[in-house]
């Protein structure tokens, strides 16, 4: 296997194999904690610019399973212990090694994970570089910025998902990178979904009449995006609203909040979230480099869900504007499923709207 | 919720005597709960009839009770104690058995004591397989096509309705004993017979046979308010069809994608969501390797072995946190102590792979079959814990110490690779190895196990790597991949022939639960190849580093006892001012739990993993006298290796260890043993034989448990055990020693180099030649004369100053004429120190220990020479998990067969030993309250005197004499009425006359050579279906007739608080 190096932006050289592409690559080194759901990890298109770390260190088990992909692939490298070219799964169409090669990633293998990882905790997280090289040129990985993701991973024309049974309602999703299971998710609840790109102004999606508005999850830092930041301003509160991780983070600005980098942020398929409401805790899996301040929202919202781990907001109602968000994953696909009934609380708040 | 303040005094009921299917991961989880109890302000009210355990210690409950586990001594001890809550889900199926009939009966009602944890509905919704059917019915959750059956009829009727093959299942049964697959009518006509007698209620489930789909499990948490979790995932090595303790087991799944993790995960959270659960429950699934087909095979509504398992492999603590939970707490109000700030409502993140092997006792039962199915055979485990599933089954493999550093063993039959590859036994992991080496393609080694691809792709691996090391020079490259791969050095010198191995250290890292997310408080570490080591960076206390090496998997000999010592050393150690670690691979234990020592290391206890960690950590010294002779079996390596071995130098420990120098070091000081020679062969066993004059004693050195022991009446039987012992690769040579069937004492003693302390004397109640693990021990002795225990006192403080003893020495002594005679020297906490301890109140290991240390035994208050006599009798009496090894041969002898005891105490020898036998499962009141009762004596002509007396003994209670033709002849012969009964293989008299109730109990003696020992296992398989007492010595029946005719029954004995 060909030799290749991570070399992070504070100077840390790891030593490992070369897998995937032969290429080198730049990117912002996150790690994430999932022990099963690779698949839906690479094809999250949340990761747009990041380099993944996966804590676990046998990945590549079940190989690679078309059905499980997410969305589009846009991470920029993959890390792992140890990948496994001989996988066993009744759905495995090919090994994970091919998959990174097709979609043009290059990854590394065989290096300690784990000290990557408590350094990644110790310091925040960093960019790094994937090189053949151990002296590559570290300027270029200093100035590496994940900018302007939303529009690389998000659709550029309107797509339509039909209800799974017969339509009850139309949900217009704006689609930010979206994971596939948002859509799964509300199909088997009789909705229609309508997917906009991320820039289509809010007039359009009105236009569209829809029953619901879905904001979905994706990649970078949410205060960038400006434009998409202005349309949810004047589409929240003429539509019931629901909105997920970066959903969630593009709401609150829209509503004068502020979002704040976390140090390296919860990636992983274990996160506790305590539902305030119902004083009950959840499992959720989660993606996300930035939180929501909820003091900065005090009297537009209420906090719903509070990371049980770190105290950081995990979800906003609001209910004047029959509206509300949150930081974790509810659809899963990788990970627990555990708060997937958040789903059936905005078909309920369709229903009501449509009623009332 | 809060804690709920109403509970202010709780019953917790331990799990009782080590049997397989039920061991020390009961005493791990009970140790939890009563620390989590009283650390809460609770009064903790315990019952344990296992004297062997932690949680039994006086530090760890307010009131103690070493009484039988049975409805009417727990109900009198409520009745006594009035506890507000009954804690029923920490001591495995028997305490929550007793807990649901207490329940039931009225008990809990009547003293208002409240259920904690799972209320009975949970339980019952769980355990009875109809209502969980329903249960699982109702929220959509797919079973096993099944039917219970009442009746073999039904049984029949039900597989047909199903399809061949089914699996018998009886209800209640513990680790499913007495199921099986059949494979036709016939077949199951057998199996369910057998199964419906050993169920307690009669009733089998017939279930579709899924045999080839995955064993999946979940351990899962829920709390009272709904919350839940799924603590950690395991995925079974054998498809289902081998009993999960019986499986090489992984964690977490290695196989599944995230549809399948999440759909089974959701199914458990799923399940005990509407069963109710409050607190830890295992879930079983069988999942079909080619779809998303699963079915729920079964739930365990409690604390379980695999919880003990998943605990130490996330470091998320089942049992403490199922405590807090019954008494009030939600799981979001709890915290993960590991981490010391995130939330207890999480699941685990694992950056590792853990592999759980099972260790069996198929050394202890030669010949016996050692075909796994539904029946658990396993009587321990270890656990390993690697970056891969090859390193961690290659630490397991040389951790659960069968005399393998590889995956390379030789063949147990001479069966062609592929009938061995479809044989589910103990080895088939090894066969796969050996399959794969000779070329066998992987897909049909997975077609004929249907072991997962995954997994046999990991061992061709190996199989790649081996050869890579045998045909390439040894790279500093390659030598890495190598123990990446967890290879040790031995391995790698045998394959590479190099002497010289690169430079190389091990680091450690640590299990953090979270996969170092979030930094970790406490220290707990495996070992890997990495470069970066956190167990060298952890920040010290400066304190002086003591290591106290653990006793590794519990097996027939070293059992839970041992863990008790180390964890007892490992607490006196601290308190002393020293920084401990402890290395230990026994997942079941409390040793390996994360706050036990100051640094748990969890890795095999073999010399390269030792010293390793001694390079880590630079102990001033090495405990080795309390982990078994696991530890001890080391001391000689670390010796060689300069490491001090703290308490008895290595000289002495291997003065008593080796036979020939200890008959020196005897002769020396002038103290009798039975006469022995020394031989290698048979021919020189044969010869010694003669010389000595038959019977004799046949012993190998550096044993457990007397395996491969023997007592040898003819030449034949010198011959057949001479092989045995020889086929068993034992290096040393082997002992044979003139037999004397005297008495049997036991003195463990405690010496600072001066004086010497001990405790008390223990008399075996069976004569020598039965193992001292499986005699009746008495303490005080009953029966010895003050002269003699005047003798054994002097010559005990000689033996042990003299072998130079810091710390504890175990001495077996034999008296026979007025003479006493020495049988062994155990230079090490032995497995009666917990009783003695317990009944006693001398705290043995903690003096032990301080003596090692250098303290002087005045100093700590005692005096030398034998302790008072304390005011209870104790009754130390075996228990044997024969009815989990139907093939075994049962007959008592040298060689160690118990798994387990349980104590009687009482003011009376006789209360004592009735509260014993009690307690181990003969009731002797029950059967006395029968009309005709009747004794089947059936002995060798060796023992004829003693069966007259015994017959003697049982005619003047009024019990009618039943016997063999020779052995009725013979007490005929002395005037006594006897009612012959045709031996077993001459017609059915006997077992008619068991099954209809006229015999209720059964002597026999004898059985040791091969052509008659099929005949008593028969025989004594029938018994325990019937539950009929079989004693293989007479000595034991004589005492059982001393009970008998004392008047005792449950409702009149003493309760004894030990704590009092």
């Amino acid at each position: 296997m060909k030799k290749a190096y991570l070399i992070l932006s504070n100077g840390t050289v790891f030593e490992g194999c070369k897998i995937g592409a032969d290429c080198e690559s730049i990117g912002e080194v996150v790690f994430t904690t999932g022990m099963v759901g690779y698949l839906e990890t690479l094809t999250d298109p949340s990761y747009a610019g990041q380099i993944v770390v996966q804590t676990f260190p046998l990945i590549g088990n079940y190989g690679v399973i078309p059905d499980d992909f997410e969305g589009k692939c846009a991470v920029k490298g993959y890390i792992v212990r140890e990948l496994c070219n001989y996988p066993s799964n009744f759905r495995s169409e090919y090994n994970l090694d091919e998959f990174l090669k097709s979609h043009g990633i290059c990854g590394i293998c065989g290096i300690d994970t784990r000290l990557l990882t408590r350094i990644l905790r110790e310091e925040g997280v960093m960019n790094g570089i994937i090189s053949d090289s151990k002296e590559p040129d570290m300027e270029a990985v200093k100035n590496y910025k994940v900018q302007s993701v939303v529009e690389k991973v998000s659709s550029d024309s309107l797509s339509v998902f039909p209800a799974d049974n017969c339509k009850k309602y139309r949900v217009a999703l704006i689609d930010y990178g979206f994971k596939g299971s948002i859509i799964k998710c509300l199909q088997s609840r009789a909705c229609e979904v309508l997917v906009f790109p991320h820039n289509t102004p809010s007039e359009e999606v009105l236009k569209a009449e829809p029953d619901g508005i879905m904001l979905s999850n994706g990649p970078g830092d949410p205060a960038e995006n400006l434009y998409e930041i202005k349309q949810i301003k004047k589409l929240i509160g003429k539509k019931p609203m629901f909105g997920i991780c970066l959903g969630h983070q593009l709401t609150a600005l829209a509503l004068g909040g502020k979002t704040v980098k976390l140090k390296y942020g919860h990636h992983g398929a274990n996160q506790p979230v305590n539902d305030t409401f119902l004083k009950r805790t959840y499992i959720t899996s989660q993606n996300h480099g930035y939180a929501v301040v909820s003091d900065t929202l005090k009297n537009i919202g209420r906090e719903i869900f509070i990371n049980a781990n770190d105290g950081s907001c995990e979800g906003m109602s609001y209910k004047d504007l029959n509206a509300f968000t949150v930081q974790f994953h509810p659809e899963a696909n990788g990970g627990p499923h555990d708060t997937e009934f958040l789903f059936d609380r905005f078909v309920e708040m369709m229903e009501e709207n449509r009623n009332a | 919720m809060p804690k709920n303040k109403d509970i202010k005094k709780v019953l917790v009921i331990g799990s009782g005597p080590i049997v397989i299917g039920q061991a020390a991961e009961f005493d791990y989880a009970g140790a939890q709960a009563c620390r989590v109890l009283k650390s809460e302000g609770i009064n903790v009210v315990l019952v344990n009839s296992n004297p062997a355990t932690i949680m039994t210690d006086s530090a760890l409950a307010d009131e103690i009770y070493l009484e039988p586990l049975t409805t009417e001594t727990v109900a009198r001890i409520i009745e006594k104690e009035r506890p507000d809550g009954l804690l029923a889900g920490l001591g495995g199926q028997t305490g929550l058995t007793i807990a649901m009939q207490l329940c039931e009966n009225g008990t809990l009602d009547k003293f208002g004591v409240k259920f904690l944890g799972s209320d009975i509905e949970a339980i019952k919704k769980a355990e009875d397989r109809e209502l969980f059917r329903e249960t699982m019915l109702k929220i959509g959750q797919p079973c096993v096509p099944s039917e219970i059956a009442l009746d073999t009829e039904a049984a029949v009727a039900a597989a047909g309705k199903i399809g061949y093959p089914v699996i018998v299942r009886p209800a209640y049964t513990l680790g499913g004993s007495g199921g099986g697959i059949a494979e036709n009518e016939k077949s199951l006509r057998k199996i369910a017979a057998n199964g419906l007698e050993l169920s307690p209620i009669t009733q089998v489930l017939i279930e579709k046979c899924i045999s080839g789909w995955k064993e999946i499990e979940f351990e899962t948490m829920r709390d009272s308010a709904g919350n839940t979790v799924a603590v950690c995932s395991m995925e079974n090595f054998d498809p289902v069809g081998i009993h999960t303790g019986d499986s090489i087991v992984v964690a977490p799944t290695l196989t599944l994608s995230d549809k399948e993790f999440q759909m089974l995960r959701s199914a458990s959270l799923n399940i005990i969501s509407a069963l109710g659960i409050v607190g830890g429950c295992n879930c079983q699934f069988a999942l079909n390797p080619d779809s998303f087909e699963y079915a729920v095979i079964e739930v365990n509504p409690r604390v379980s072995r695999s919880s003990a398992l998943a605990s130490k492999a996330t470091g998320y603590p089942i049992a403490k946190i199922s405590t807090m939970i019954a008494i009030g707490y939600n799981l979001d109000e709890i915290k993960n102590e590991i981490t010391g700030k995130t939330c207890a409502c999480f699941e685990p993140a694992l950056d590792y792979v853990v592999v759980k092997f099972p260790k069996w006792p198929f050394d202890k039962f030669i010949g016996s079959s050692r075909t796994l199915g539904t029946q658990m055979k396993a009587t321990g485990e270890v656990m390993a814990i690697g970056q891969s599933f090859i390193e961690a089954l290659m630490k397991a493999v040389r951790g659960v110490e069968i005399k393998l550093d590889s995956l390379n063993c030789a063949p147990i039959n001479e069966e062609d690779i592929f009938t061995r590859l479809s044989e589910q036994n103990d080895v088939r992991l090894f066969t796969v190895f050996e399959a794969l080496k000779s070329g066998v393609p992987e897909e049909t080694i997975h077609d004929i196990t249907k072991i997962d691809r995954y997994f046999i792709a990991c061992l061709k691996g190996a199989v790649n790597l081996e050869k890579e090391l045998t045909d390439n020079p040894l790279t500093k490259e390659l030598y890495l991949k190598a123990k990446k791969s967890g290879f040790p050095d031995s391995y790698i010198k045998r394959l590479t022939k190099e002497n010289k191995l690169p430079e190389f250290t091990y680091s450690y890292k640590m299990v953090d639960t979270c996969a170092a997310e979030f930094a970790a408080e406490t220290p707990y570490f495996y070992s890997c190849a990495d470069e970066n080591c956190e167990a060298r960076a952890l920040t010290r206390s400066g304190k002086p580093v003591i290591m106290v090496l653990g006793s590794g998997p519990i097996r027939i000999g070293q059992g839970i006892e041992f863990d008790y010592s180390s964890v007892h050393c490992v607490w006196t150690l601290k308190k002393t001012g020293y920084d401990v670690v402890i290395v230990n691979n026994n997942p079941e234990t409390v040793s390996t739990d994360y706050d036990t020592a100051n640094r748990l290391y969890f890795e095999p206890l073999t010399e390269e993993d030792i010293m390793s960690i001694i390079e880590v950590e630079k102990p001033l010294g090495v405990v080795v006298a309390f982990g078994g002779q696991t530890a001890i079996k080391l001391t000689q390596f670390l010796v060689d290796n300069n490491v001090k071995i703290l308490g008895t130098s290595a000289q002495g420990i291997d003065t008593a260890e080796d036979r020939e120098k200890f008959d020196a070091f005897l002769e020396d000081i002038g103290i009798k043993r039975p006469k022995a020679v020394s031989v290698n062969t048979s021919e020189e066993a044969l010869i010694a034989a003669k010389t000595l004059g038959y019977p004799v004693l046949l012993r190998p050195s550096y044993v457990i448990g007397g395996q491969g022991m023997s007592v040898a009446r003819s030449e034949s039987e010198v011959r057949n055990f001479m092989k045995i012992i020889l086929s068993g690769k034992i290096s040393n040579s082997v002992l044979i020693d003139k037999y004397m069937p005297g008495t049997e004492l036991e003195v463990d003693c405690i010496c600072d180099g001066n004086d010497v302390l001990i405790p008390g004397i223990m008399e075996h109640i069976e004569r020598a030649g039965i193992h001292s693990g499986d005699s009746i021990a008495v303490y005080p002795p009953y029966n010895l004369s003050e002269s003699l225990t005047e003798k054994i006192t002097r010559t005990s403080i000689e033996i042990a100053r003299r072998l130079g003893t810091k710390g504890i020495v175990n001495i077996q002594y034999l008296a026979q004429e007025g003479e006493l005679y020495v049988i062994e020297v155990n230079p090490r906490a032995s497995r009666t120190v917990p009783y003695v301890s317990k009944v006693t109140g001398i705290p043995m290991v903690d003096l032990a220990s301080r003596a090692m240390l250098g303290e002087k035994l005045s100093d700590m208050g005692y005096k030398s020479g034998l302790a008072k006599t304390a005011k209870y009798y104790a009754v130390k009496v075996p228990v044997f998990s024969f009815d989990k090894l139907l093939d075994a041969n049962t007959i008592m002898g040298p060689e160690m067969k118990s798994t387990g005891e349980v104590l009687g105490m009482g003011r009376t020898k006789t209360e004592a030993l009735y509260k014993g036998l009690t307690a181990s499962g003969i009731d002797v009141y029950e059967i006395k309250q029968k009309k005709n009762r009747g004794i089947l004596i059936s002995v060798e002509d060796y023992d004829y005197s003693d069966a007259i007396a015994l017959a003697e003994k049982f005619t003047d209670l009024g019990i009618n004499i039943f016997a063999t033709p020779d052995t009725a002849k013979a007490i005929r012969a002395r005037g006594m009425d006897v009612t012959t009964a045709r031996n077993v293989w001459e017609n059915d008299d006997i077992y008619n006359l068991l099954e209809n109730g006229t015999v209720n109990y059964i002597v026999y003696t004898g059985a040791i050579m091969d052509s008659s020992v099929g005949d008593f296992r028969l025989l004594h398989r029938k018994a325990m279906n019937l539950k009929i007492p079989c004693m293989t010595s007479i000595d034991t029946a004589l005492a059982l007739a001393d009970v008998i005719a004392a008047d005792y029954s449950q409702e009149k004995t003493r309760l004894i608080d030990i704590n009092d």
